[in-house]
């Protein structure tokens, strides 16, 4: 038999129901699924068996479905997700479980997860956390560090999940449903049917000159609705997220500044697309620089920045070189990280629809009023005329705040009039998406007789690629945070960001506070053993009091909390350091175990600056209590913890909330979700929010502070002192509510001085983390034994919640500290792109500390940024503990770590 | 167009008839398009059932060509096999071991797939028909180079072959993680011991050479000795036969170096006869 395109159908079996489609029979399973029956539920991370997002049941069997065949699958029987969580008593269970144990942060990867799942349970054979690992490790996550997913797979019983609670309670993720039972829509799944397809043309050099042949008669040739370049851009052909930084072109105009830059775009049906001789432009590839340190010598990237050098970063205080000169130790070192890649499991993906004189744009975001501002000076028309709405976020992580995928289609869009689609292969996403600045440094740091900390100097230059994104906030923060969280009196601190012609590197979970912690939480094991004194203890020693200031001369009377976490650690450390002790007496000596510690702290919200949060809320007519939450929800649950804050400020429950947004038409601006900053500021936005609301209602009920608000059958009833009535609503406004409330809410900091000197943040959170494991020294390889994480988050808005974040940081930094790092041409899938997979992630115990906070809603404190600071560090000071060997250029791979053991070994250590 | 052939008359007509591609798990093919279109015309082999499953043939044991790293895994066969199901497992994950067949594997001819350093240790022949007939080789005669075999256009690999014999197969692999990792190195070995002494050993090695090799010498070396002079008979072997390439995952130096701990490991680990399964 052969199926032969065109005019074949496919015929099979999907989650019980005979289908058939219209394909060739070549096609990938993944994409007919998708763009033919409309299983959506099937993801596409990469369309190479890296990721697992595609897994279906093919005849019981879990398979990619990115790499069968669609003929392949002629005549058999097709499970999804969605089918599984509809029809099969595994499904719902897991669906449940799922939900129960939050293993469903962003949801992209969750489909993956639960198909694979319900394979392992319908086997039948015994659960293990080795079975489940076994059962599941072709599927990839980046967000929650896949502790809770073992778990939930494990979990057998089947209790409801809790959906009620304010601030402090765990309650499921109230947007969790539709992610585990396979309804969620991401950037590609909302698509219009009768969308177009764009395709981006790109640079397949560092640097090129290019010149394009015939446009105009390639597109009619080619069938093609469409070709963009930079002739085409109405506005400004520029963007970026800095004012004064905008100097990244949407398509490249006089030369190319980076392998995967974009030069064109063409637009018209896939079919033609796939079939389209190769594009008329010619390259000439020109020099080119990827190395930082020969920047300065190298062509320069931007007419106007010598040296290529972006900007520069400084903080000073006391007199660095005289403490350091008569220190009683000092303890020195350089040290490098290396290109982070997001690897968000969702590539970049967006559609665009022109309606009237406005646009609208569908994309998965973390910044939807940074992207409409973005977007409407490029096409050049007014923020007002812009739309965004964001769809599901299928992992951010910092790169999707950029503008990425959404010019190409708003531009095309506009022009052609009609909807207009792009979603970015994963060799695309790679190659262009920002990235963690690779980080080159120097530190030195000094301490009296008794260990004390007397000074510290800092030097740290950043490589920031070809275009600026977030690197002046890199070169601002590092300065500010490379002390740690501990007493410096003396300090010297400076940062650069270089171009190269690489991807521009942007915002990545941290803002370059973990590169320079790797350094300076090395160095601190370094002293502690110049000093013969517990690493633990002399950490603990020099942490931050209340009342002592920071490098950067901010002091605060609350909310320092390093050494309550420093605290919590130590009975587990003490535990550790004797089981070390043990193990290593009795194993064979080529496995060596070691436990490793380190702090970490990080300023929320942006560095002197206003950024801030509104959130809008309204009660309709039959009393409705609708919250315009515009934070957008990557997966770290803001949509949860804003409407349990809430909740708890206007005194209702949770399941009284619609919930509604993220839309620039119908959200206010709750800026970006970065930073660390929804929960705190947004989270204190909707506090405030909350809590004009509840007075307007409790002034028209006449009644006291304590009055409890109860929403029956489309009344508010007031109840007090044993006495209850209801209240009459008044009629609605323009806007639909009989009552509203807008509240905004600013953190306060001030502006740095020349030294930079003030308070740049007005909340720090800290944590410290403890890293336990094995190295095999013969071969350079690292086993994780457990991890234990102890976060100052001044309050828990949901337990489980803050939990994820932790493990899910955590996971990133065991990344970072053990096997990533982007070659940028080399390792532009997830195949040479290493991320941590669900054997990878030993078992992480939280300790969630809850000192309070005096500006953050009920005292809480961002966390998102925090949980993988002191992760590397912690890990490569257990490595040191183990055998020996330091690695101070990341990652600490198995040919890097067993190189240093060797060296170490003729230097005649061990 | 996609042929679904029933039969190995038919699938051979097909492959005579024009140039389509062999497709069997689709693990290598789809990968490797990139983001390109799939071929025009391939051949699928996964519906003709004489490829696939596993059973004893006189001396020998027969697998399908087929036949995919699961049903490997799950087949009841002797500790002969013991490595083979190790490499099995190693497999990129379940859905690339459901899928993925043990003649794609060699057929691609990387030389970081898992199976052939496996297959070396025990032997296999391969079996390659076409319209001339049928042929038989030894899996090292039949990869020729890295991405490269003896295989014309109109052929097809139908099963591969692997003689009986009586001794415990052992396998390791080296990656820099957990699951989905392409080997950094791996070895291949069967032993037959007498005592704490090994008899007879066959020992190969994965992703250090073009193309994955049986370290002969050290073979004969290894032939006597008993388990505690293991890793003093590797680390004293010349082992020219590894001239290993530095990549994105290891330099060249760490292979080789990683490469004799691997195989030490892998003859205690034979030596020691761990079950599988
Ligand atoms: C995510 C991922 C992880 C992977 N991990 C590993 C791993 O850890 N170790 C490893 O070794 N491999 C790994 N692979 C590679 C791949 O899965 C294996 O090589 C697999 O065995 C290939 O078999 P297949 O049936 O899928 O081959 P296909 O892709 O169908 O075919 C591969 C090649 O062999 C040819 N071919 C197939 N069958 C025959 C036949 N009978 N006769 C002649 N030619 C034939 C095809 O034409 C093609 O050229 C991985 C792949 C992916 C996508
Ligand atoms: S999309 Fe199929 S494995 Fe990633
Ligand atoms: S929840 Fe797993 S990738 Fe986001």
């Amino acid at each position: 038999m052969s199926l032969d395109a065109p005019g074949c159908r496919i015929s099979f079996t999907l989650n019980g129901t005979e289908v058939s489609a219209d394909s060739p029979a070549t096609a990938r399973l993944s994409q007919v699924l998708r763009e033919k029956v409309g299983a959506k539920d099937v993801k596409v991370g990469c369309d190479a068996g890296d990721c697992g997002a595609c897994t279906v049941l093919l005849d019981g069997a879990p398979v990619c479905a990115c790499l069968t065949a669609a003929g392949q699958a002629e005549g058999r029987r097709i499970e999804t997700q969605a089918g599984l969580v509809a029809r099969d008593p595994h499904g719902r269970h897991l669906a449940r479980a799922f939900q129960r144990h939050h293993a469903a942060q962003c949801g992209i990867c969750t489909p993956g997860m639960m198909v694979s799942a319900v394979a392992l349970l319908r086997s039948g054979g015994a659960l293990t956390e080795q079975v489940v690992e076994d059962a599941l490790g072709g599927v990839l996550c980046r967000c929650t560090g896949y502790r809770s997913i073992i778990a939930a797979v494990l979990d057998t019983a089947d209790r409801p999940a809790e959906t009620e609670g304010g601030v402090g309670a765990v309650i499921e993720r109230i947007d969790g449903w539709a992610k585990v039972s396979g309804a969620e829509q991401f950037g590609d799944d909302v698509s219009p049917a009768d969308a177009l397809t764009l395709r981006v043309i790109r640079s397949p050099f560092h640097r090129a000159a290019f010149r394009f042949g015939d446009l105009d008669e390639f597109r009619d040739a080619a069938g093609l609705a469409l070709i963009l370049t930079a002739a085409d851009v109405p506005g400004e052909n520029r963007f970026g997220v800095i004012p004064g930084f905008e100097d990244q072109p949407v398509f490249a105009s006089d030369e190319t500044r980076f392998k995967g830059e974009a030069v064109a775009a063409v637009v018209g049906r896939p079919d033609l697309l796939d079939a389209m001789p190769d594009f008329p432009v010619s390259w000439s590839e020109l020099p080119s620089n990827l190395a930082p340190d020969l920047a300065v010598a190298a062509p320069l990237l931007h007419a106007d920045r010598a040296g290529n050098v972006m900007c520069r970063g400084y903080v000073a205080r006391g007199n660095a070189k005289a403490a350091l000169e008569g220190a009683a130790h000092v303890a020195a070192g350089e040290f490098s990280t290396g290109f982070i890649e997001h690897a968000y499991i969702e590539p970049e993906a967006a559609s665009a629809c022109r309606v009237g004189d406005r646009i609208e744009v569908q994309c998965c975001t973390q910044a939807p009023y940074m992207n409409r501002d973005g977007l409407a000076r490029i096409l050049g028309v007014s923020p007002d005329a812009v739309r965004i709405r964001p769809t599901a976020t299928g992992g951010g992580f910092g790169s999707k705040l950029d503008l990425t995928a959404q010019p190409f289609v708003a531009l095309a869009a506009w022009r052609l009039g009609r909807p207009v689609r792009v979603t970015y292969s994963r060799a695309e996403s790679i190659a262009t998406s920002t990235k963690r600045h690779p980080s080159q440094i120097r530190m030195e740091i000094g301490t009296d007789a008794e260990g004390r900390i007397v000074g510290a100097r800092f030097d740290g230059s950043f490589n920031t690629g070809a275009y600026a994104s977030w690197g002046p906030t890199v070169a601002s923060r590092v300065p500010i945070h490379a002390s740690g969280p501990y007493l410096t009196p003396n300090y010297e601190a400076k940062s650069a960001g270089i171009h190269t012609h690489t991807a521009p590197s942007g915002a990545f979970r941290g803002f370059g506070v973990p590169q320079s912690a790797v350094a300076q939480e090395q160095l601190y094991d370094e002293m502690a053993g110049k000093l013969e004194m517990d690493r633990l203890e002399f950490r603990y020693m020099n942490s931050l009091a209340a009342g002592q200031p920071t490098v950067t001369g901010q002091v605060f009377e609350q909310g320092v909390g390093i050494r309550a976490c420093f605290e919590a650690l130590r009975p587990h450390w003490q535990r550790a350091l004797r089981e070390v002790a043990a193990c290593n007496v009795s194993s064979r000596p080529h496995r060596r175990c070691g436990v490793g510690i380190a702090g970490g702290w990080y300023g929320c919200g942006n560095t002197s600056m206003s950024n801030p949060s509104t959130i809008r809320a309204g009660i309709t007519a039959d009393a409705r209590i609708c919250l315009h939450q515009g934070a957008v929800d990557i997966g770290q649950g803001s949509n949860t913890v804003i409407a349990q804050i809430f909740a708890e400020a206007l005194g209702v429950a949770v399941g009284d909330i619609v919930l509604i947004g993220a839309d620039t038409d119908i959200t206010p601006d709750a800026g970006k979700t970065s930073a660390s900053r929804q929960t705190f500021i947004s989270g204190a936005a909707a506090k405030l929010c909350g809590e004009a609301l509840r007075r307007q209602i409790l002034r028209l009920g006449n009644v006291g502070g304590g009055a409890k608000i109860h929403l029956r059958d489309g009344v508010i009833e007031l109840s007090e002192n044993g006495a209850s009535h209801s209240v009459p609503l008044p009629e609605a406004n323009a806007q639909g509510y009989a009552l509203e409330a807008v509240e905004s809410y600013d953190p306060p900091t001030t502006p740095l001085d020349q030294n930079g000197q003030g308070a740049p943040y007005a909340v720090f959170g800290s944590a410290a983390q403890m890293a336990e494991l094995e190295v095999d020294c013969e071969l350079g390889t690292v086993r994780l034994v457990r991890i234990t994480a102890a976060h100052d988050v001044g309050r828990a808005i949901n337990p489980a919640l803050a939990q994820g974040q932790i493990e899910g940081g955590v996971a990133q930094g065991i990344g970072l500290a053990l096997m990533e790092e982007f070659l940028p041409g080399r390792t532009e899938n997830l195949h040479d792109y290493l991320i941590p997979t669900i054997g990878d992630v030993p078992p992480i115990s939280s300790i969630l500390i809850e000192g309070g906070d005096p500006h953050g809603p009920y005292g809480a404190k961002g966390l998102g940024e925090h949980c993988l600071i002191p992760t590397a560090p912690a890990i490569l000071n257990a490595i040191t503990h183990a055998c020996g060997a330091r690695i101070r250029d990341l990652p600490a791979t198995p040919d890097r770590l067993r190189a240093a053991i060797l060296s170490l070994r003729n230097g005649g250590g061990l | 167009m996609l042929h679904r052939p029933q039969t190995l008359d038919a699938a051979l007509a097909l492959l005579s008839a024009g140039d389509a591609v062999i497709l069997a798990g689709g693990t290598d093919i789809y990968p490797a398009l990139r983001d390109r279109p799939p071929p025009a015309e391939m051949v699928d082999l996964s519906g003709i059932t004489g490829l696939r499953g596993i059973g004893r043939e006189g001396d020998s044991w027969r697998i399908g060509a087929a036949t995919t790293w699961t049903e490997i895994l799950h087949a009841d066969l002797p500790p002969l096999f013991d490595g083979l199901k190790l490499a099995a497992r190693e497999v990129g994950s379940v859905q690339i071991q459901n899928a993925g067949t043990v003649a794609g594997n060699i057929c691609n001819a990387s030389p970081a797939a898992d199976g052939v350093p496996a297959f070396l240790a025990l032997e296999a022949q391969i079996e390659v028909q076409g319209p001339g007939g049928t042929r038989c080789m030894a899996v090292e005669d039949f990869i020729r180079g890295p991405r490269m075999t003896r295989l014309d256009r109109s052929e097809l690999v139908t099963a591969i072959y692997v003689p009986d014999s009586p001794g415990q197969g052992a396998f390791l692999k080296l990656g820099a993680r957990k699951y989905l990792v392409i080997s950094i190195a791996m070895v291949g070995a069967v032993v037959l011991a007498e005592g704490d002494r090994i008899a007879k050993a066959r020992v190969a090695v994965g992703s250090c050479s073009p193309v994955a090799c049986r370290l002969r010498d050290l073979e004969t070396a290894l032939a006597g000795i008993s388990a505690r002079d293991i890793a003093k008979a590797v680390s004293a072997a010349p082992l020219p036969e590894l001239v290993p390439i530095g990549d994105v995952r290891a330099t060249s130096h760490y292979r080789s170096d990683a490469a004799r701990t691997l195989i030490t490991r892998t003859l205690l680990q034979a030596m020691e006869a761990r079950n599988v399964a």
